[in-house]
């Protein structure tokens, strides 16, 4: 076997860096008064304060779930800073000349097109640094056609009914103990709203960069697509390499009303944390999709490549009838990291589809599980399910799991699923080796087929960094 | 590079090796020059596979001594993949199955490789595509296996086809089959023997691994060894592998216990 394997240069996590940029931040702790507190500091409308209040008190009441595979130390929640935001004068820019040249700079490094000539020309982006929204391009184009994508901060003054409307209803202020949290102490994040019969333009996207040591990242996102309206959008995440850890608890809310479709992917590389576990990003999610309208459809992508601990279902709520929900995931996990991770497929209305396809690599000494949902309810005639669940295990020390849930509670519907184990083991290379083929391509090679199906679904521009970003996590593993 | 007729392509001199600590060749002797066939035959546990393991660099195996020259080169300086890109192939006696990696790419990157290190042009997908098609008659294979994974829900004797097909593609020099006939029907046999007679050449060299006299029915060597207990025992031709069958294995090894001159 080339002995090159462990000489493979592992790639250091090249998103490590920190921005060196003066930043607003509240002292560690939480209580009520902080949540005033934030509410205060971005100026929001009553009804906001109410909501947040409600949630704090009703996080209170609850205690943290244990029932994931994973482990981690115990989180103080009052160790943790509840608001962090780059200096700088209280409107919103209007045009990204205004933002400050650091934060254009990061981004830039990022390789997140936000300048006028770097921008990909049929996607819209905005960027989230830290708990702020600091630059959104094309909002003007896609003003034009009653598309809104804005910050949920800006959101909340301009379209505060809305808002009000909507958040929270795909998940309740005490749907989870994290999602309580997020509920009251939620920074920022995306507000996207398609309004009847319109195909957004462009693909929509926002980059989230935690930046701040010590602070949590509590983005909250909404997107309601209305009658007939199609709309694709895409999340990216990074963030600094710290010795500690940081907690990401995260909220996506989607509504999709009758013939609407929304779809959803995400490539996450938070940092991971090194080779032994230390430092690393939690990524605790909470992101649902209401099909609220007949024949809509919410379809998740969602490629993980990166935090400590990375827990999270994307989850399809099928109201409708012949609504269609779908959840295609690739998660790796490496070195110490591990993840519990599926989806949960409610089907409500009649002939509701729902399609999950769920790949999972584990290398190095991870651990890696799906765990998913199929509820078939009791008026949900004609509807069916087929599942998917495949793991890759790479080397002898890796750890995959599935725990598949599935409740049928009414005998006119069809619940399929299937799982396979795989491996890349000394056998495996060897044989591509015998034809000639580095151990590099050869991973790569299995990798890329093991994970087409759900690749395909990425919007096309992000299929590509997809692989290459998978490829570059990998480097080192084998061996 | 052309081969003369008479060139050395294999060379092994008193090899031993050992897997996991347990010697299993213990100095084991062989020339193969171009143009020649050759089968090793010999009972379980004789190390047959060992041998085709151990030249074709496979890590579960480690060489403790001797020396194998392959094309004047030493064959352990090279890595596996290396040692494929100078023509050395093995047949394997249980293809793996590789989900998700479609035989089509899987062929044209193994094919490619060897190009590139001999200087060519790599092919591109359709022109690789053309050439393959073309093959695929060496072994009368479907041209719908190309789009499947490799090795995925095919069959013993499909499996075995398809190492022949690679071995159409890269066209080695020296071409090891590692009990190619085990789990073979008497037609898919056949057209594993043609296709493997096709592609024998005065410049290459073919070493078949194999229990049954039978595939040396189909495939006639030029010389048989018989190996026991890590070593050859005695070579003979084509008749020594009848004799075998007749007499068994026990015959030749105790011929060896006692001594008899060869």
């Amino acid at each position: 076997m080339t002995a090159t394997v462990e000489n493979l240069v592992n790639q250091p996590y090249k998103y490590g860096f920190v921005t060196d940029i003066d930043v607003e931040t509240i002292p560690k702790g939480l209580s009520e008064d902080v949540v005033r507190l934030i509410s205060a500091k971005k100026n929001e409308p009553q009804f906001m304060l109410d909501f947040r209040l409600k949630a704090y008190r009703q996080w209170l009441k609850m205690s943290e779930p244990d029932w994931p595979h994973v482990h981690y130390p115990a989180i103080d929640y009052q160790d943790i800073t509840y608001y962090s935001a780059p200096k700088a004068p209280e409107e919103k820019k209007q045009s990204l000349d205004e933002v400050d040249p650091v934060l254009l700079e990061t981004f830039d490094k990022l390789g997140i097109p936000l300048s006028e000539q770097k921008r990909l020309s049929n996607v819209a982006v905005d960027a989230v640094f830290d708990s702020v929204s600091v630059a959104t391009t094309f909002r003007k184009d896609l003003a034009k056609e009653g598309v809104i994508f804005c910050s949920i901060s800006e959101a909340l003054h301009d379209y505060p009914e809305l808002v009000e409307k909507y958040l929270g209803s795909v998940v309740p202020i005490n749907d989870n103990f994290f999602s309580a949290l997020n509920a009251a102490v939620f920074s920022d994040g995306s507000f996207v709203f398609i309004p009847k019969g319109v195909k957004c333009p462009m693909e929509l996207s926002t980059y989230f960069r935690i930046n701040t040591e010590g602070a949590g990242q509590f983005e909250r996102t909404l997107i309601i697509a209305e009658e007939g309206s199609q709309v694709s959008y895409l999340e990216g995440c990074t963030a600094p390499m710290f010795d500690t850890n940081q907690l990401h608890a995260a909220v996506v809310e989607l509504v999709a009303l009758d013939d609407a479709d929304i779809k959803y992917s995400t490539v996450q590389n938070w940092f991971a944390g090194d080779e032994n576990g230390k430092g690393g990003i939690y990524n605790f999610v909470t992101k649902r999709g209401l099909c609220a309208g007949k024949n809509s459809k919410i379809s998740w992508t969602q490629v993980e490549t990166g935090s400590a601990i990375t827990w999270k279902y994307p989850s399809c709520v099928l109201v409708g009838d012949n609504s269609i929900g779908e959840f295609y995931s690739v998660a790796l996990t490496n070195n110490m990291q591990q993840a519990d991770t599926g989806t949960k497929m409610i089907h409500v209305g009649k002939n509701t589809r729902s399609t999950i396809i769920s790949k999972g690599i584990s290398a190095g000494r991870s651990q890696n599980s799906y765990r998913g949902l199929v509820r078939m309810g009791p008026k949900a005639d004609g509807s069916r399910n087929y599942s998917q669940c495949d793991s890759m295990l790479i080397g002898s020390d890796a750890e995959a799991n599935t725990f598949p849930y599935i409740q049928v509670q009414n005998n006119r519907t069809k619940v399929e699923h299937e799982a396979s184990t795989s491996k890349i083991g000394e056998d495996q290379l060897f044989y591509f080796a015998q034809r000639g083929i580095s151990t590099e391509d050869a991973v790569s090679m299995m990798i890329s087929g093991f994970c087409k199906d759900v690749f395909n679904q990425l919007p096309m521009e992000f299929a590509v960094e997809a692989d290459r970003l998978l490829s570059l996590k990998l480097e080192g593993s084998v061996g | 590079m052309i081969i003369a007729n008479s060139d050395v392509i294999l060379s092994v001199r008193n090899l031993t090796a050992d897997v996991d600590g347990t010697p299993i060749l213990k100095g084991l002797n062989l020339e193969i020059k171009a143009g020649e066939i050759h089968a090793i035959m010999g009972p379980n546990g004789s190390g047959k596979s060992t041998f085709s393991k151990v030249l074709a660099g496979h890590p579960a195996y480690t060489v403790t001594g001797g020396e194998v020259i392959y094309k004047g080169q030493n064959l352990f300086d090279l890595d596996p993949e290396e040692r494929s890109r100078s023509g050395v192939f093995l047949a394997f006696q249980y293809p793996l199955e590789i989900p998700g990696v479609s035989n089509l790419d899987f062929l044209r990157v193994s094919f490619n490789s060897k190009r590139k290190h001999e200087g060519l042009d790599e092919l591109d997908v359709f022109d690789f595509d053309d050439l393959v098609r073309e093959r695929l008659d060496v072994v009368k294979m479907d041209p719908a296996f190309l789009d499947r994974s490799v090795n995925e829900g095919f069959s013993g004797g499909e499996k075995k086809r398809n190492e022949i097909l690679q071995m159409a593609l890269l066209a080695p020099t020296l071409a090891i089959l590692d009990e190619t006939d085990s789990g073979l029907d008497i037609d898919a046999l056949k057209i594993v023997a043609n296709g493997v007679n096709q592609l024998a050449k005065p410049e290459n060299a073919t070493l078949m691994i194999t229990h049954y006299q039978r595939l040396l029915d189909y495939i006639v060597p030029d010389f048989v060894h018989v190996m026991s207990e890590g070593k050859i025992l005695t070579t003979g031709g084509k008749e020594l592998a009848q004799e075998l069958e007749a007499r068994g294995y026990d015959w030749v090894k105790a011929e060896d216990v006692a001594g008899v001159a060869r």
